[in-house]
């Protein structure tokens, strides 16, 4: 009981730099631009916290620096794909090769320092519940954050006018327009958040997950938020799932080393991309359903008044 | 028109003036529209028709001129504007999202105070919609309605912010007769209630039954006001097109032989959720004749055609040319025993944009000698192109325009002639004269005939009546992917057809006959 309530635990804690990227990349493809730079903005925000933390002396201002820089890089993306209408994918592309470059040449001086990062603090009461206490209650202040920018991305998608305009304008920019909808502000607030929680994704990987820095330490997990956004179907309820499902995948390869699996760990460190893939894939079977939530304009830039 | 007389003017413009680049569209126009009034623009394509919308909708900015709205002058700066002011414009193409309700919809084109409140939003379409006879729910998602819905929730979005001007850009083509009829109603309704109504369409026929006044523009140019329904089509259509163009062609009797093409059960299942699958279509086709299938768009016509040319593998029936089995053949294989298609979209699938209309040429003419060896003979593709050119009538600077280059009757002329002039058996012809002026669209029908007159068995799918009840002998119609029955023109009324758009096949088997 014991080692399961800390797998579990330890699921959350590794699904949560992935929640945090795909619903910034979600809500970015919903608005119908698709930026392949999440790796690039998540390296970036993990450099930069970590060196801001680390000269600072404080976590806090160690993540709002990295929310700074994923939406800095954002911005750049924004500037080529949305004001000059520039091929997302090359930009997108270009951006993650910049970011991974860049993040390493900035952080060459800062291999082998360490701080001490986010610790757990245990929410009252709630933490108290068997298991689901320690698996959900008992975490860092940035588990939490990524719940409550669950909530909000779900909510604000379902219920809210933003959500309508974001959706409508992922769907058909030229209607939208019509309608006399401001698409390019829209897509430029879309594109900023996804690199603001790219940024928060890459903090939580230098400041919480394993507090140092090394180069390329997001191990292609922007990559994964990116198939993630699509065989969730572009639905965080999926995208929650999918993340944990990453994440559990990833710790069960090292509870299987543990247990003297014999076994190569490539093979092993393979599984938790391969698992929440095939299972996504599995889920993402009705096509009608998938129509209703595929932002059909996504990748195809748009020219207004045209 | 005593009414029309006393009333209050709604709208006036005075000498629009707008020139794009090479081409001055509108040449100061004058307009005059009264309170209540229902308005007709005719026009063809090309005539200013739609800058003039753009203009009084704050789309684009006149050059010149005044618009004076409720006895001010105004400036209309976007269409936001416009909409504020009381202007509501239905275009052509709807500007509606697939993926959301009709009630979403709605609630994006409002001030967002409006919108906040869902229940109350979806009361108030619903007492909309009730009101002027236009059943509506509005939860439903727009992808599941038709046109003909699609095109009320367009006009309940108009109505809900209190226009007292209603533009409707040709907004009987995409309906079946009924649903013009009921069209007609609502719009006569809104009428007595003073809402002023500015119509803009080709169809004469409409026109004189629906509006008070007309507007005839003609090279950009008013070319005559007229109280519609007290003259002749003829007459109208004389405003529209000038002295010296032939207004309609002159169709002899066709004289069918021996079947050529039959369709037997054929089945295709849409991969897209969305899309439209063709179910059980059985067809026959004889040598000289001309069979038209009508249809509002989207209800099978573009599979049928595909079915037919190859680009899509039926997954059951049968489709034999002279009892010979084509439905395994690839397009090519099947254009070479003499198939040929003109595809509804002319830029894109007829004809590459970019390329010359002899390169074109040799896209779908490559096998009458214009490539051997492999090689390509640029004599004999020039030669070829030119033929067509002379033969069709096509207005270009020659053989090396681009297709894009052309208008869209020209471009038409050019590519059913690039058809004709490889002596196809069988012509499967979409929408040919969508978009087409009256002088093309005369061209067009003229070659249709004669291809027939020459032994072709022509397939002519098309939404334009008018056109089918000119030029073909037996009729049927496609609802949801199924072929009506066939009948003979001359016996078919237009209810019936109707009602076959409409998908109301079974009261009617007795009418079945093959001529």
């Amino acid at each position: 009981m014991e080692l399961l309530t800390n797998v579990l635990a330890a699921t959350v804690v590794a699904g949560t730099p992935l929640l945090l990227v795909a619903l910034g990349e979600l809500i970015c493809e919903r608005s119908g631009v698709l930026n392949l730079g999440q790796e690039g903005m998540m390296l970036m925000g993990a450099v930069a916290g970590f060196a801001a933390a680390l000269s600072s002396g404080s976590l806090l201002v160690g993540v709002a620096a990295a929310i700074m820089a994923g939406i800095a890089m954002s911005l750049l993306f924004a500037f080529m794909a949305v004001t000059l209408a520039a091929n997302q994918y090359a930009a997108g592309l270009a951006l993650t090769i910049f970011g991974t470059g860049l993040s390493a040449f900035l952080g060459a001086g800062f291999v082998g320092s360490s701080i001490d990062g986010f610790s757990r603090v245990a929410i009252p009461l709630l933490s108290d519940i068997p298991v689901l206490g320690r698996v959900f209650f008992d975490q860092d202040a940035l588990v939490y954050t990524s719940f409550i920018a669950f909530a909000v991305v779900a909510l604000f998608l379902r219920y809210s006018r933003g959500g309508l305009l974001l959706r409508a304008i992922g769907e058909d920019p030229e209607a939208a327009n019509a309608n006399g909808l401001k698409v390019l502000l829209v897509r430029y607030l879309a594109v900023a958040f996804g690199g603001g929680m790219a940024g928060l994704a890459g903090a939580y990987l230098s400041l919480a997950y394993t507090p140092l820095w090394t180069e390329n330490m997001t191990a292609g997990r922007g990559w994964i938020a990116l198939a993630l956004v699509v065989f969730a179907t572009w639905r965080p309820e999926r995208l929650i799932l999918g993340a944990y499902l990453f994440g559990a995948a990833s710790i069960l390869h090292l509870v299987l080393q543990g247990l003297g699996w014999k076994s190569s760990t490539e093979l092993l460190a393979m599984l938790p991309y391969v698992v929440t893939i095939l299972m996504l894939v599995l889920l993402s079977w009705n096509p009608a359903r998938t129509r209703l939530n595929t932002p059909l304009s996504l990748g195809q830039p748009y020219r207004p008044g045209s | 028109m005593g009414l029309c007389m006393t009333a209050a003017i709604r709208l006036k413009l005075e000498n629009i003036v707008k020139e794009y680049p090479g081409c001055r569209a509108n040449d100061g126009i004058d307009l005059t529209v009264e309170a209540g009034e229902i308005h007709a623009l005719l026009g063809e394509n090309g005539a200013g028709k739609s800058t003039l919308m753009k203009v009084i909708y704050g789309v684009v900015q006149p050059d010149q001129g005044r618009i004076v709205w409720n006895g001010h002058a105004v400036h209309v700066d976007n269409p936001a504007q416009a909409r504020r002011m009381g202007i509501g414009m239905v275009f052509q193409h709807f500007s509606l999202f697939e993926t959301l309700t009709v009630a979403e919809n709605i609630a994006l084109s409002l001030p967002p105070d409006e919108a906040r409140n869902r229940s109350q939003l979806n009361q108030r379409i619903s007492e909309v919609s009730e009101r002027y006879g236009m059943e509506l729910d509005p939860r439903r998602y727009i992808s599941t309605l038709s046109v003909g819905e699609r095109q009320r929730v367009e006009i309940v979005r108009c109505l809900i912010q209190e226009t007292t001007l209603l533009i409707l850009d040709e907004p009987t083509s995409v309906l079946t007769p009924q649903e013009v009829t009921s069209l007609f109603a609502t719009l006569r309704t809104l009428s007595k209630e003073g809402c002023s109504i500015l119509f803009i369409s080709h169809k004469l026929e409409e026109v004189r039954s629906l509006c008070h006044t007309a507007t005839v523009l003609r090279q950009g140019r008013v070319s005559g006001d007229c109280q519609p329904a007290e003259i002749s089509a003829s007459e109208i259509a004389r405003l529209m097109v000038g002295d010296d163009t032939p207004i309609s062609t002159q169709v002899t009797a066709a004289e069918p032989g021996e079947t050529l093409l039959e369709v037997r059960s054929l089945d295709w299942k849409s991969k897209d959720p969305f899309g439209t699958s063709l179910d059980n279509v059985n067809l026959d086709l004889h040598k000289g004749e001309i069979v038209g299938i009508a249809g509002v768009a989207g209800n099978g016509q573009d599979e049928l055609l595909k079915a037919l040319s190859g680009e899509i593998r039926a997954d059951a029936g049968t489709i034999s040319l002279s009892g010979q089995n084509i439905q395994t053949l690839f397009p090519d294989q099947r254009r070479k025993l003499g198939v040929a298609i003109v595809p509804e979209e002319r830029l894109g699938r007829g004809a590459v944009p970019d390329m010359s209309l002899a390169d074109n040429a040799l896209l779908t003419a490559s096998g009458q000698g214009l490539v051997e060896r492999g090689l390509i003979r640029s004599r004999r593709v020039r030669e070829f192109s030119r033929e067509v050119i002379r033969r069709f009538g096509v207005r270009c600077t020659g053989e090396n325009s681009t297709a894009g280059s052309l208008s869209g009757g020209n471009l038409q002329k050019y590519i059913i002639g690039r058809e004709a002039l490889q002596n196809p058996r069988l012509l499967v012809a979409s929408h040919p004269t969508w978009g087409v002026d009256v002088g093309s669209a005369v061209a067009i029908h003229e070659s249709l005939v004669k291809l027939r007159d020459e032994g072709a068995a022509i397939l002519l799918i098309s939404e334009d009546l008018d056109e089918l009840y000119q030029l073909c002998n037996r009729l049927g119609a496609l609802c949801d992917g199924r072929l009506s029955p066939l009948a003979p023109t001359s016996e078919l009324h237009i209810e019936q057809l109707g009602q076959w758009m409409a998908g109301e096949f079974e009261s009617t088997e007795v009418a079945h006959a093959v001529a």
